[in-house]
C-alpha cells in the first residue's frame, strides 16, 4: 500500500490531482469545495428569487427576454405559470437552506477554520469529512436533476406539507431523494466536528479558551445531530407515502378533484409538520449561530478589545442550543393548537429570545471603549448586528399567538426571518470571507469594491425585507402568484414592486463581490505576514496558506481567546500561542515563535 | 360607507375580539422600536466616537454599568405581561368560550383546491350527514342522499353570509390538502386540516363585504383562492336565506 495516512509526516507527500482537489481528506480543501459549491447555490437560489420578483411586482406580464428561455410549459411566451412558480418557490427555499447556507457556514467556514482555531492539524475523522462533501454534492445535483423530471421540481413549499406535498408531481420525490443525501452528509459533519472540538484541542485550550466561533460550531454540531435524524425519518416516511402505498401523512377519505383518492389512509398530515419543526427550529439556529461565531471573531478583532462577556455569550449560545428544541410548535399555531399546548409553546418562545438579547447586548457594549477599525470584513459585522436585531424583535409578534392571529403566515413572516438569514447570516458569511480570505489565498480583497458591495448590499437588502413587514401587516398571505387577487393584497401592491426591484438591484450589487472574489484569487493584494489583521486566534499562527498538517509545530496556547490592548503590552495584541514575554508577572518564557 | 378598509398597516377591524390583538400588536411595535431605536442610539453613539481615528487605543478592561441588565430585565418583564395578561387569556376565550349554538349562527365550511363551500343547514338548521364516497360535482359536500335532515342543505360557494353582531360558529374541514381559513379584517387566522373538524367562531361588528384568503399554500390555485364574508342586517340575511332555500325546495339548484 503506497497510501500514506494522514497523520504522519504532515503536508510533505506528493498527492495526484484527483486526490489533492477532488476526494481530498484535507480539512481546508473539503472546506473550500463546500465554500465554492455553496456560494454557488446561493446564486442559484438567488437567481430562482428574482424571476419570482418578475410575477410578484408584474403579475401575468410577459417576462422579458428570459422568460421566453423556459419554454412553453413553465412560462408560455414569457409568462410564468402559477405551477412553476410554487416550484420557484419551493427549490429558493430548499436551496438557500440546505444548500446555501448551513453548507456555507457549517461545512465551509466550520471545516477550515475550526481545525485551524483549536491548533489540530485536520478534523478527527478526515476520510468521514470527505464523505460528507460528497454526499452533499449528490445531494445537490439530485436538487437539481428535479428541475428536469416531468412535472418539474418540488412545488409544495420547502416545509413540504402534506396531503400536498404527497399529491405532487414527481419532483417532490426527487427532492425528498436529495434531502435524505443532504442530511446524511450533515449528520456525519456534525459527529466529525464535536469529536474534533472535544479530542483534538491543543495543549493549553480549555474549553474555555475556545474562540467563540468554535463555541458556536460545536452547540451548531449538536443541533445538527440531534434535530435531522427525525426529519430523515419523516423524509422516508413521506418517500413510502409517495411510491410504497403507505398513508403516514394521509387521511382517510380525501377527495382531491372530485376524485376519491384509493389510499389506506388513516393517517395525519399534523404529523409531518411536528416530524418537520422538530428539526427546522433548530435548523433555525444552525443559520444563526455560526453566523454569531464569525461576527464574534471579527468584531473582537477590529474592536481590538476583547468580547464583553465572553462567558456569558458561551453560556447564552448553550442555552440557545438547548431551547431550540422547545419551541418548534410555534410554527404551528394556527392549526388548531389549544390552550395547554400553545401556553407552553409561546412561553418557551418569549425565554428563547432572552439569550438572543443577550448576545446582541454584549455585541454592542463590546464597541464601547473599542478603537474599531471599519475594515470591510467588520462592516458586515457591524451590520449584522441591527438587521438581526430587527430580524428577533419582529418574532416577538409571531410568537404571541394573540398577534399570530393575525400575522401567521402573512409577508410579515418572510420579513422577520429573511432579516435573520439575509442581511443577518448572510451577512455574517460575508464578513466571514472577506476576514479569512488573506489567510487562505495570501491575498487580500479589494477594499473598495468590498465597500461598494457593503453599502449597496445594506440599502437594497433592506429594501427588500421592510416593505414586506406592511404588506403583511395588510393581511397578504405568503407564497401567492398574485396578490392582487385580494383588495388589500392591491393596495400594497406597489410595495411588492419596490422589494422586486431591491431584489433585482441587489443582485447587480453582487457583481462587486463576484468580480472582486474572482480577481483577487490571483490578483489581491499579497498578505504581508501570516497575521494580516493582527488577531489572536491560533488560525493566524499558520504559514499562509495553512500547509497539508496545518502548523509546521503543533502550537501550545497561553491564554483566553481574545486578549486585545492588554494593558502593559507593547502591542495591542496577545496570540493565543505567544508565551508571555518579560514584561508580565510570569517567567520569561524562551521565545521560540 | 366611505371609511377605507385596507391600508398599509393593520386593516379595519371588524370583530369583537380584534381590537385586543390590534393593542397587541401596536403596543408590540411601539415597545420594539424605542427598544431598536434607544439601542441603535447607543451603536452609532459607539460606532462615532470609539472609531479608531478618536480613540487609537481600546481599553481592555469591559465597560461597567448596569443599564443594559436592567434593560434585558425589563424585556423579559414586558414580554412576561404580554404573555401572560394579554396573549394566553385571549387565546383562551378564543378557543374556549365558544358562544351558545342557540344563540348563534353555525355553518361548515369545507375547503377544497381552491374553492370554499359554505354549507348551511337549510330551513330546519340541521345539517346533513355527508361522506366522501357521495361527492360529485353536483354535490360538492357530500351529502348523504338517504339523509333527510340534509334534504333542505344548501352550499354557497366561496360565500359565506353572516348577520351583523351575532356570534357565528364555523366548522372548518378540508377535502384534499391543508388549507387555512383567514379573514384579515376579523384577525382570523384558522388552519383547514383534512382529516380533521376544527371550529372557530367570532362576531361581526360591522355591515360590508370583505375577502377570506387562504393562508396555506395549497397548490397552483392557491393564490385564487378567495372567498367573500358578507356581513349583513338579520333582515338582509334573512331575505338571502329563504332564497336559497326556497330554490332548493323548487329544485332550481342541484345541491341535495
Amino acid at each position: 500500500m503506497a497510501e500514506h495516512s494522514h497523520n504522519d509526516s504532515h503536508g510533505h507527500h506528493e498527492l495526484g490531482f484527483w486526490r489533492k482537489y477532488l476526494f481530498s481528506i484535507d480539512h481546508k480543501v473539503i472546506g473550500i469545495q463546500y465554500t465554492l459549491t455553496a456560494l454557488l447555490f446561493l446564486l442559484l437560489g438567488f437567481s430562482l428569487m428574482m424571476m419570482m420578483r418578475w410575477q410578484l411586482a408584474y403579475p401575468g406580464q410577459p417576462m422579458p427576454w428570459i422568460g421566453k428561455l423556459f419554454g412553453n410549459t413553465n412560462m408560455p411566451e414569457g409568462i410564468m405559470v402559477p405551477e412553476f412558480y410554487n416550484q420557484l418557490g419551493a427549490m429558493h427555499g430548499t436551496i438557500m437552506v440546505f444548500l446555501g447556507v448551513v453548507p456555507l457556514a457549517v461545512g465551509g467556514f466550520g471545516n477550515y477554520i475550526l481545525p485551524l482555531q483549536i491548533g489540530a492539524p485536520d478534523m478527527a475523522f478526515p476520510k468521514l469529512n470527505m464523505a460528507s462533501y460528497w454526499v452533499f454534492a449528490c445531494g445537490g445535483v439530485v436538487m437539481l436533476i428535479s428541475f428536469f423530471v416531468p412535472g418539474g421540481a418540488a412545488q409544495s413549499g420547502w416545509t413540504s406539507y402534506p396531503p400536498l406535498a404527497n399529491l405532487a408531481t414527481m419532483g417532490q420525490t426527487i427532492w425528498l431523494i436529495g434531502m435524505v443525501f443532504l442530511i446524511t452528509s450533515s449528520l456525519l459533519g456534525s459527529v466529525n466536528f464535536i469529536v474534533t472540538t472535544v479530542q483534538m484541542r491543543v495543549e493549553g485550550l480549555s474549553f474555555f479558551r475556545l474562540p467563540f466561533f468554535v463555541w458556536t460550531q460545536f452547540v451548531t454540531a449538536f443541533l445538527l445531530l440531534l434535530a435531522f435524524p427525525p426529519l430523515e425519518a419523516a423524509g422516508v416516511l413521506q418517500l413510502m407515502d409517495r411510491i410504497a402505498g403507505t398513508s403516514f401523512f394521509l387521511p382517510s377519505g380525501l377527495v382531491v378533484t372530485g376524485q376519491l383518492l384509493e389510499v389506506a389512509g388513516g393517517g395525519n398530515p399534523l404529523l409531518w409538520q411536528h416530524l418537520f419543526w422538530f428539526l427546522a427550529h433548530p435548523e433555525v439556529y444552525v443559520l444563526i449561530l455560526p453566523a454569531l461565531g464569525i461576527v464574534a471573531e471579527v468584531i473582537a478583532n477590529n474592536t481590538r478589545r476583547p468580547l464583553w462577556g465572553y462567558r456569558t455569550m458561551v453560556y447564552s449560545v448553550i442555552f440557545l442550543g438547548f431551547m431550540s428544541f422547545i419551541v418548534w410548535a410555534h410554527h404551528m399555531f394556527m392549526t388548531g393548537m389549544g390552550t395547554t399546548i400553545s401556553t407552553f409553546f409561546q412561553t418557551t418562545t418569549m425565554i428563547i429570545s432572552v439569550p438572543s438579547v443577550i448576545i446582541l447586548t454584549a455585541l454592542a457594549l463590546s464597541l464601547h471603549g473599542a478603537s474599531i477599525r471599519f475594515t470591510v470584513p467588520m462592516l458586515f459585522a457591524l451590520a449584522f448586528i441591527p438587521m438581526f436585531a430587527i430580524g428577533g424583535l419582529t418574532g416577538l409578534p409571531l410568537g404571541l399567538t394573540a398577534s399570530d392571529l393575525h400575522l401567521h403566515d402573512t409577508y410579515y413572516v418572510i420579513g422577520h426571518f429573511h432579516y435573520v438569514v439575509a442581511p443577518g447570516t448572510i451577512f455574517a458569511l460575508f464578513a466571514g470571507i472577506y476576514y479569512w480570505f488573506p489567510k487562505i489565498t495570501g491575498r487580500h480583497m479589494n477594499t473598495v469594491l468590498g465597500k461598494l458591495h457593503f453599502w449597496f448590499s445594506l440599502i437594497f437588502m433592506n429594501g427588500i425585507f421592510m416593505p414586506m413587514f406592511f404588506v403583511g401587516m395588510a393581511g397578504v398571505s405568503r407564497r401567492l402568484y398574485d396578490q392582487t387577487q385580494y383588495a388589500y393584497g392591491a393596495q400594497v401592491q406597489g410595495l411588492t414592486a419596490m422589494g422586486s426591484w431591491s431584489a433585482w438591484m441587489l443582485g447587480l450589487a453582487q457583481i462587486f463581490f463576484i468580480v472582486n472574489f474572482i480577481l483577487s484569487i490571483r490578483g489581491g493584494k499579497k498578505v504581508e505576514s501570516d497575521n494580516p489583521w493582527d488577531a489572536t486566534t491560533l488560525e493566524w499562527a499558520t504559514p499562509t496558506p495553512p500547509p497539508h498538517g496545518n502548523f509546521p509545530e503543533t502550537p501550545v496556547v497561553y491564554r483566553d481567546p481574545y486578549e486585545y490592548s492588554v494593558p502593559g503590552s507593547d502591542k495591542d495584541f496577545l496570540p493565543q500561542h505567544v508565551p508571555d514575554s518579560g514584561n508580565s508577572t510570569s517567567e520569561p518564557a524562551s521565545a521560540d515563535d | 360607507m366611505e371609511e377605507k378598509i385596507y391600508g398599509y398597516w393593520l386593516p379595519i377591524d371588524i370583530s369583537t375580539h380584534g381590537h385586543v390583538i390590534d393593542w397587541l400588536i401596536n403596543w408590540l411595535h411601539v415597545f420594539m422600536i424605542a427598544l431598536f431605536v434607544g439601542w441603535g442610539v447607543f451603536f452609532v453613539y459607539c460606532l462615532v466616537k470609539f472609531r479608531k481615528g478618536s480613540n487609537p487605543h481600546a481599553t481592555y478592561d469591559p465597560v461597567k454599568g448596569k443599564v443594559s441588565k436592567y434593560v434585558e430585565i425589563g424585556v423579559v418583564i414586558v414580554e412576561a405581561l404580554l404573555l401572560v395578561g394579554l396573549s394566553m387569556p385571549l387565546w383562551a376565550q378564543f378557543k374556549n368560550d365558544f358562544p351558545d349554538p342557540a344563540n348563534a349562527q353555525v355553518v361548515r365550511v369545507v375547503a377544497e383546491q381552491f374553492a370554499w363551500n359554505v354549507h348551511y343547514g337549510g330551513k330546519d338548521g340541521v345539517f346533513g350527514r355527508t361522506a366522501p364516497q357521495f361527492v360529485t360535482s353536483d354535490n360538492l359536500l357530500g351529502l348523504d342522499p338517504d339523509d333527510d335532515a340534509g334534504k333542505d342543505d344548501f352550499n354557497a360557494i366561496n360565500t359565506l353570509h353572516m348577520v351583523v353582531d351575532k356570534p357565528i360558529i364555523v366548522h372548518l374541514s378540508a377535502k384534499d390538502v391543508i388549507h387555512s381559513f383567514k379573514v384579515p379584517v376579523l384577525r382570523l387566522t384558522q388552519d383547514v386540516i383534512p382529516g380533521q373538524e376544527i371550529k372557530v367562531w367570532f362576531e361581526a361588528t360591522k355591515t360590508g363585504t370583505f375577502d377570506i384568503a387562504c393562508a396555506q399554500l395549497c397548490g397552483l390555485g392557491h393564490y385564487r383562492m378567495r372567498g367573500q364574508l358578507v356581513v349583513e342586517s338579520e333582515e338582509a340575511f334573512k331575505t338571502w336565506f329563504d332564497e336559497q332555500a326556497s330554490e332548493i325546495e323548487t329544485g332550481e339548484d342541484d345541491f341535495f
